[in-house]
């Protein structure tokens, strides 16, 4: 009985960790596209297996916190910037059709400048970062579940289970997200990025959750609220504005 | 442009970006919370509620500048017509 706990322990935590580096390589994935999101998430595996097969039991002692601060300080300010340039185009502060212009005329170039190594060293770092910071976190989960019930091998299995399951899910994910418009989408990344960036900074910070992980579905819902609160209330300015001209 | 060039605008733009106030907003935000939070005060919503004040502020702020080119365009464009007539 215990060791069916453990698994299913191991997995259900591993599984909300694997979720969440997911829900950021998609998000990179799909608007920036694929090929230098998925070098970061090989050079994340890559870092991971090293210090996972480095350190053994001991990296239950590498400063999370610290990872956490760094990394989701970085990612918060990231995505402001990307949800404050999603606020301003559906707003009406910020041309979309010009943006996606340059975005595209961007990414032609930075393909044709370098077709095989990474072209987009943003997708490239996010990416890198989610899946860096979770995988450490997965690896966390087994060393200590594991070595609490001393049979990492059993915590082992249920995080590779997570692993198979979120793989399917990311693999079913991927076609219908690639349909949604270009610029919803964005405007999505920009919420998805600046809530894990305020999940993970606080955390690192040293702040307790209320709920614990549960908490950042209210982090993503009140980050929701509070962009269309702003785009309304830039829409109600541009409308006014066009009045008065007129 | 060299790969160091291109490595360090990289940066740049990652870190800084647009408007350079909300990298330094943020690590105000959080060289903030984690005292608080050490001292076991509640200490979550301070984040969040950061995170609105610097996007409403940045927001705001180009608003405002729209707005003031929106008028100077208008003055200059009332100045052609009365210079025209």
């Amino acid at each position: 009985m215990h060791s069916v706990l453990l698994v299913a322990a191991a997995f259900l935590a591993s599984l909300v960790e694997m979720v969440e580096a997911l829900t950021i390589v998609l998000a990179v994935g799909v608007t920036r596209g694929w090929r230098s999101a998925a070098w970061g998430v090989a050079a994340a595996l890559a870092g991971l297996t090293a210090i996972v097969a480095a350190l053994g039991p001991a990296i239950a002692r590498l400063p999370i916190d610290s990872l956490r601060v760094v990394v989701g300080g970085i990612l918060l300010i990231f995505g402001l910037q990307w949800l404050r340039k999603a606020i301003l185009r559906a707003g009406g502060l910020k041309a979309l059709h010009d943006e996606d212009a340059i975005y595209e005329a961007e990414i032609a170039e930075l393909r044709a400048d370098n077709r095989r190594g990474i072209s987009d060293w943003y997708s490239f770092t996010v990416a890198f970062k989610g899946v860096f910071l979770e995988g450490l976190e997965v690896a966390f989960i087994i060393v200590t579940f594991g070595g609490a019930q001393k049979n990492v091998g059993l915590a082992t299995i249920g995080a590779a289970a997570a692993l198979i399951v979120v793989l399917i899910a990311g693999a079913i994910a991927h076609a219908p997200l690639s349909r949604v418009p270009e610029n919803t989408l964005k405007f999505g990344v920009g919420v998805m990025l600046t809530s894990f960036g305020v999940f993970w900074s606080a955390e690192g910070a040293g702040v307790a959750w209320p709920g614990n992980d549960a908490s950042l579905l209210g982090v993503i819902a009140f980050v929701v609220l509070l962009s269309f609160a702003l785009v309304a209330m830039l829409q109600r300015n541009t409308a006014t504005s066009k009045a008065a001209v007129a | 442009m060299n790969v160091i060039t291109r490595f360090a605008r990289f940066w740049y733009d990652f870190i800084v970006g647009d408007d350079w106030t909300i990298a330094v907003a943020v690590i105000a935000l959080v060289a903030v919370t984690a005292p608080i939070a050490h001292t076991g005060r509640l200490a979550w919503p301070i984040i969040p509620a950061g995170v609105a004040a610097i996007l409403f502020a940045s927001v705001v702020r180009v608003r405002r500048a729209h707005e003031r080119a929106t008028a100077a365009e208008a003055r200059a464009s009332d100045r052609e017509r009365e210079a025209g007539a």
